[in-house]
């Protein structure tokens, strides 16, 4: 059950409803709904999902089904600062999981979970195409190669103020 | 078109960090301008060169100089000297691994002399934003040819009699294909391209997106002329923000030159292609999964048949292809059937990428004709492996495929040796393996993937895969018993035996090929409970020799739980009881005083 | 017809083309086990995800097993289906399900009518290698007013999601999270409650294992049993006397009505009466409240609306107080036979026998799961007491009858007690779909035309197709008849109500495919569509044996409405009799 509860502001569902109105309210076009919502609120709480329901004559139960089928979809909100480790082959091989392990006992959290100030986020990728650079760590949008786990809380200074 | 005459390509892959290739760009365009040539000389932002170790990398074209390494304070130096007065900047360019020695041009680098480029040919040469420079470099000219040249029959028969195989993963004949879906009677049919690239090290689709687009989107609307559709559809990876970008643009492009949309080039054909976005599913791959998904479904797969050529996207006959068959295409209708059918083996024609990558100097993607052994891709093209670490084992066809070692290096790669061999083409992932990878915990790792990928229909991919993962975990912990290996081995047959999609018959693959190839390492973990390769954490222990330790209590002090104790200068000693085998002793130590066993 | 040759297990059959391999076997006496797969042929229902693969086969010059199940014979087709590499596969994909499959058999409530259990039994397993280092995948336990969703029990088999999307259209479960962790849920695995269930309960009927289960209310009964100082009434509906033998061997489609009368006199109810007769109440005030809005619709009242939809079925009473909020005027404010009974139970007999309303609890034994919700409903309470206190279905009857050693089938037969428990043959065929429209006929007709109905059974109403319409001659006046069973078939001939385009002057809806007798509370028909075919057969038997077979005929009913509620849908029959409806479906809540 989703943990998190918010009320949605009026202006909120209008966006939703023009979301699933410029594809039409075809359900068909489910997923791209899903990721367009996403792309603006940046999860996708139940609520969310309850008025796409609702534009689209979709039942909640099939949305909720394709939200936890995707890897991409979340119900909950990341941080402010998403951190994702690549766990590709690649990157594997060459000892991300070590990296993943620091993050987790620098940050406090597990994969999936967001830290309490709602900064960073973690996450596991499956190979981003960075093979050469492996290991690989995203933090949002900048990409640090061949990351030892002793870099790692100096990657985290850099977002300790932002 | 075009009137520039030199061109300074940036490559613009994601090893080469999109950010600097920015950088350089900008930086190459102000000193062209200060020079007065940014109309003789044209700055272009391309996909992936192959040479991710050496990134960010700088090519001039036409003459193939490769500046590696390039910051934009290079710009003004390469400007200056190269473009201005002729002399190579020397500094920047590309050392080969596997000589040592500086690289004039590309055609002096070993690790291109055995690769053949037909799926990438434009890659890392065309300017992917500008059709123009596409069509200047012969995009579109197979479609001309097809549109105005032949019956849709022919055009079939050429694909089939070239031999071309699908590229996905299954190899099943292209030409084949196509003619089930043209026979398959509709009012609507779908082109679709599989562009949900999901293996972990695979990166080759993104790349010809990224690269060259409009191959793509040519021998789609050749695809739909054929089997007699005029919708295309994309399904690609929302991971993938700048292959999307570029398609988009290429699209538009398109359309706005009449090669995609009503009335093609004047002959009365109508094609269009839409973009449909994947939400991370590797399962949906595998066609009927990706048909369901593009429909707004969970991507499972269903039971064939029917086939997507029977009743595919919204029940029609829909041909689905991946991005890498899709390339081919045009060069087959240009070059023709025989010219394609020479390359390759018997069964398996033309060229595969690789998406090389692990425990290898040269990291990238090539492209090799059908029939290179394993052997020349690691280690001419490749360069061999880093550190001069032992060659162990390769891996191939992504998470599925198997891992193959020394015996089978001299094997021509093609999809019938590669299978016979317990592994797979797959899409082409590469991952080379050195003597400190321990082949339980690598079959684990492929397990651990292929958990969390299934999409939980059926039974044996579901559970099985599950139990095997924990059966390997138990055995990496020196819980394992002999007949653990048997279990192992049984439950792997009847999961590649029962399950319902591609996914789940394959995932044992990892297991199975190191059961066979790799058998003393699984012993060595169930009888002797030890890890030769020293990865299984619960089986290794750190030792310090106390002939090398000359006691300067660096890893006394790197200890995160204070295991090691000792006096200055004296040997010290690890409490086993108390060690957690994180390794930071081992890292720290200068001296080679600690060991693993 | 094109017809196909094959080989099974060195036999050879000739089958229509088209025919799948396990049904090619079947012809041929060979039973190859089938777990997720479940067909009503007669109902048009399968479910065929090819999950489970315990029915795979070996098919000669393919690479791998084949699942029997979906696989289409093919001429010259070579299979196997016990070969060791079968017999290994099948065992071995057991072994998995049943590694992430609880072992609490002991005490699950589907013991002894798992499907699961079934087949761990067939295929001899003894064992489950590797389980004390297997993880389970559980989840959180879901009870709701009429169904228990334990998923820890849930094996995949897709059946309660192909039934609440494919056949019911309801949309309150389907498939959710991925691989290991996979399960058949409502939205945000929050409880059934907040969904669109309308608990009809077909998930209850299909599940292979105790995943899907009802709400046991027994012990409350037991316990109302044993208190002196209450008086218990039961109540029957009519289609568990046409069920509740299977539940003790007897053939499918035996009539037990006098034992189970016996039966729950021996269990220890005072009065046992019978559903039935207020299935015959029903008609009375939903045959009159059809007869006067037509008769005001063809005087031109536009107020009056048509069609006029049947109320009985608390499953698509939930349906469309959810779905068609915007309706809720067009359905008869009849209640269901079920609260009618009850309100007439606390209220005219209760009076009669000098009982006040709290010292009587009324029992109902169902066959459906529903009515346990609709008991519960706060309209059809007197301050707080409620008209019906508990139900219980077919199954939990069974149970109850077992746990209490009666030796059912020796059992005498007895008669209802009365007045309650008189009923008319309108009043039995209740059970199955078809029925409540075919005793509103009966009853309309004599009162529209004041003649008397020579041929009274309506074959044409009679059936399984999921859409039925018939024109019945009310003397010249063309009575346009719509039939559905299974609530995605309600729901066609509903757009075509809200769209204006229904020609129809009354429709009957039975949220069940097959009405009460495939409700989600009967013994499970394991797929069998035969049976419910027997019990709609023995329905129309007991109607045809009834001395009476139209509802105003009832005696008793007619000296119900003389000694206490005067005339059909007089005052006190609307306030005793007739209730109404809800918009279900919650609102989107906005921040202001």
């Amino acid at each position: 059950m989703s943990s998190i509860k918010i009320e949605l502001r009026q202006e909120d569902i209008s966006k939703i409803r023009e979301i699933c109105a410029s594809f039409n309210n075809d359900e068909q076009e489910l997923i791209n709904v899903l990721h367009k919502c996403q792309e603006h609120f940046g999860y996708l709480p139940a609520e969310v999902q309850e008025v796409i329901s609702d534009c689209m004559g979709v039942p909640t139960a099939k949305i909720y089904g394709v939200v936890t089928f995707y890897s991409f979809f979340t119900m909950t909100p990341k941080g402010k600062h998403p951190v994702s480790i690549c766990m590709g082959t690649a990157c594997y091989v060459r000892g991300a999981e070590k990296v993943l392990e620091e993050f987790k006992k620098e940050l406090g959290i597990q994969v999936g979970q967001t830290t309490k100030d709602g900064k960073f986020s973690l996450s596991s990728l499956r190979c981003v195409g960075a093979c050469g650079l492996a290991p690989v760590v995203l933090v949002g949008e900048k990409t640090y190669g061949r990351v030892a786990p002793d870099d790692v809380r100096n990657i985290l200074k850099e977002y300790k103020d932002k | 078109m075009s009137e520039k005459i030199i061109k300074l390509m940036v490559c613009s892959g994601k090893n080469c960090s999109r950010k600097q290739g920015d950088d350089i760009t900008d930086a190459l365009k102000l000193e062209l301008e200060a020079v007065s040539l940014e109309n003789k000389v044209q700055v272009v932002r391309t996909a992936c060169f192959g040479l991710c170790n050496a990134g960010p990398v700088v090519k001039v074209w036409p003459e193939g100089t490769i500046y590696t390494g390039v910051s934009p304070d290079d710009a003004a130096e390469i400007v200056n000297e190269h473009i201005l007065k002729g002399r190579k900047v020397e500094r920047l360019l590309y050392t080969d691994p596997a000589t040592g020695k500086k690289i004039p041009d590309e055609k002096s680098l070993t690790s291109l002399k055995k690769q053949l480029r037909i799926v990438l040919r434009n890659c890392g040469i065309t300017d992917p934003e500008n059709v123009e420079d596409a069509i200047a470099h012969g995009a579109y000219l197979a479609l001309a040819k097809v549109l105005t040249e032949m019956q849709p029959e022919d055009a079939i028969k050429i694909i089939k009699d070239s031999g071309l195989r699908g590229r996905g993963g299954g190899g099943f004949p292209t030409g084949l294909k196509w003619e089930i879906a043209r026979k398959n009677q509709s009012d609507e049919k779908y082109v679709v391209c599989n562009a949900d690239e999901g293996d972990p090290g695979a990166f080759m689709d993104r790349s010809v997106l990224e690269g060259d687009p409009h191959a793509v989107l040519e021998a789609m609307a050749i695809c739909g002329y054929c089997i007699g559709s005029s919708n295309g559809l994309i399904y690609i990876r929302a991971e993938y923000p700048l292959a999307v970008q570029r398609l988009k643009i290429a699209i538009t492009q398109a359309r706005e030159y009449g090669l995609l949309g009503k009335n093609i080039i004047g002959t009365g054909f109508d094609f269009d292609i839409e973009i449909r976005y994947g939400a991370g599913a590797f399962v949906c791959g595998e066609e009927t999964a990706l048909i369901h998904s593009m429909e707004g479904l969970r991507g499972e797969p269903t039971v064939k048949p029917p086939y997507p050529a029977q009743s595919g996207f919204r029940g029609k006959p829909t041909n689905v292809n991946n991005v890498e068959t899709f390339a081919c295409v045009s060069p087959i209708i240009l070059k023709g059937a025989d010219w394609f059918s020479s390359i390759g083996t018997q069964k398996s024609k033309g060229t595969k990428v690789f998406a090389l990558a692990g425990k290898v100097n040269n990291v990238g993607l090539i492209e090799v004709p059908m029939g290179t052994t394993l052997r020349e891709v690691i280690f001419e093209i490749g360069g061999g492996l880093p550190k001069d670490k032992k060659f162990k084992a390769v891996q191939t066809g992504g998470p599925s495929g198997g891992c193959l070692t020394e015996k089978h290096l001299d094997t021509p790669i093609d999809f019938d040796n590669l299978v016979a061999a317990g592994s797979m083409m797959g899409s082409g992932g590469m991952i080379v393996m050195d003597e400190v990878d321990c082949m339980v915990a690598v079959a684990k790792y492929y397990l651990d993937f292929t958990v969390e990928e299934s999409c939980g229909k059926c039974a044996p991919c579901r559970i099985g895969n599950k139990r095997l993962h924990e059966l390997l975990e138990h055995i990496s912990k020196g819980h394992g018993t002999r007949a653990d290996l048997d279990r192992l081995r049984n439950m792997s047959v009847v999961i590649k035996d029962t399950s319902l999609c591609g996914l789940g018959q394959s995932s044992p693959n990892p297991v199975l090929s190191t059961l066979d190839n790799f058998m003393d390492e699984y012993i060595a973990h169930v009888d002797a409970k030890k890890c030769p390769a020293g990865k299984c954490r619960d089986l290794m222990q750190y030792l310090i020799v106390k002939e090398n330790c000359v006691g300067c209590t660096a890893c006394a002090r790197v200890c995160p739980v204070n295991a090691i104790s000792g006096e200055r200068k004296e040997p010290h000693l690890i409490n086993q009881s108390v060690c957690i085998k994180c390794g930071a002793c081992y890292e720290k130590c200068k001296f080679d005083a600690i060991i693993i066993q | 017809m094109e017809t196909v040759k094959l080989t099974i297990d060195n036999k050879t059959v000739e089958v229509p083309k088209g025919t799948t391999v396990s049904k090619a076997a079947r012809m041929l006496g060979i039973d190859i086990p089938l777990l997720c797969h479940m067909e009503l042929h007669d109902l048009g229902i399968e479910n065929k995800p090819a999950g489970c693969r315990i029915c795979v086969v070996e098919v000669e010059g393919r690479r791998n097993l084949a699942p029997s199940c979906v696989t289409t014979c093919e001429e010259g087709m070579v299979v196997k289906t016990h070969t060791t590499r079968v017999l290994n596969a099948r065992r071995t994909v057991m072994e998995f399900i049943l590694s992430d499959h609880p072992k609490d058999c002991l005490i699950c409530p589907k013991s002894g009518h798992c499907e699961l259990q079934d087949m761990a039994k067939r295929l001899g397993i003894r064992e489950i290698p590797g389980q004390e280092i297997a993880a389970m995948s559980t989840y959180r336990k879901d009870t709701s007013p009429s169904i228990i969703r334990d998923l820890d029990k849930c094996i995949m088999c897709r059946r309660c999601e192909m039934m609440c999307n494919e056949v019911q259209t309801v949309g309150a479960l389907s498939a959710i999270n991925r691989g290991f962790m996979s399960a058949v849920a409502p939205a945000f695995e929050q409880n059934l409650e907040y969904s669109p269930c309308t608990y009809c309960g077909q998930c209850v009927a299909v599940c292979p294992t105790g995943a899907l289960t009802e709400v046991n209310h027994t012990p409350d009964v037991l316990r109302a049993l044993a208190d002196p100082s209450k008086t218990v009434v039961v109540q029957t509906a009519p289609a568990v006397r046409a069920a509740l033998g299977e539940e003790f061997g007897l053939e499918p489609g035996t009539l037990v009505t006098g034992k189970m009368v016996a039966a729950l006199r021996a269990l220890g109810f005072d009065y046992v009466f019978d559903t039935d007769f207020a299935a015959d109440l029903t008609i009375m005030e939903e045959g009159t409240e059809l007869l006067d809005r037509l008769k005001r619709h063809l005087s031109g009242d536009k107020t009056a609306r048509l069609p006029i939809l049947t109320s009985c079925c608390p499953g698509w009473v939930n349906f469309f107080e959810y779905y068609y909020p915007d309706l809720k005027d067009v359905p008869s404010t009849a209640k269901s036979p079920q609260q009618m009974f009850g309100a007439v139970a606390k209220s005219y007999f209760a009076g009669k026998k000098g009982i006040n309303r709290k010292d009587m609890v009324v029992v109902s034994v169902m066959p459906c799961l529903a009515k346990k919700y609709e008991c519960q409903r706060g309209e059809f309470s007197v301050d707080g007491n409620p008209d019906v206190d508990y139900s219980i279905s077919t199954r939990e009857l069974a149970a109850f009858i077992k746990q209490a050693n009666i030796d059912f089938n020796n059992l005498p037969e007895e008669e209802f007690d009365n007045p309650l428990g008189e009923s008319t043959g309108a009043g039995v065929i209740f059970g199955t779909t078809g029925g409540v429209i075919e005793a509103a006929v009966r009853t309309a007709y004599e009162l529209y035309t004041g003649k008397k109905l020579e041929r009274l059974d309506f074959t044409e109403l009679r059936g399984f197709e999921g859409v039925r319409s018939a024109t019945v001659d009310f003397d010249g006046l063309k009575l346009n008849i719509g039939i559905a069973h299974g609530l995605g078939n309600a729901r066609k001939l509903l757009d075509d109500v809200k769209s204006g385009k229904s020609q129809f002057h009354a429709i009957e809806i039975m949220a069940c495919p097959g009405g009460c007798i495939g409700g989600g509370g009967q013994p499970l028909h394991h797929g069998k569509s035969e049976i419910l075919k027997a019990r709609a057969a023995a329905i129309y038997r007991e109607d045809k044996n009834k001395p009476l077979r139209k509802s105003h005929e009832n005696p008793f009913i007619i000296e119900l409405y003389k000694e206490y509620l005067g005339e059909p849908n007089s005052e006190k029959a609307h306030h005793l009799l007739h209730t109404h409806y809800f918009e279900r479906k919650k609102k989107i809540f906005v921040k202001p």
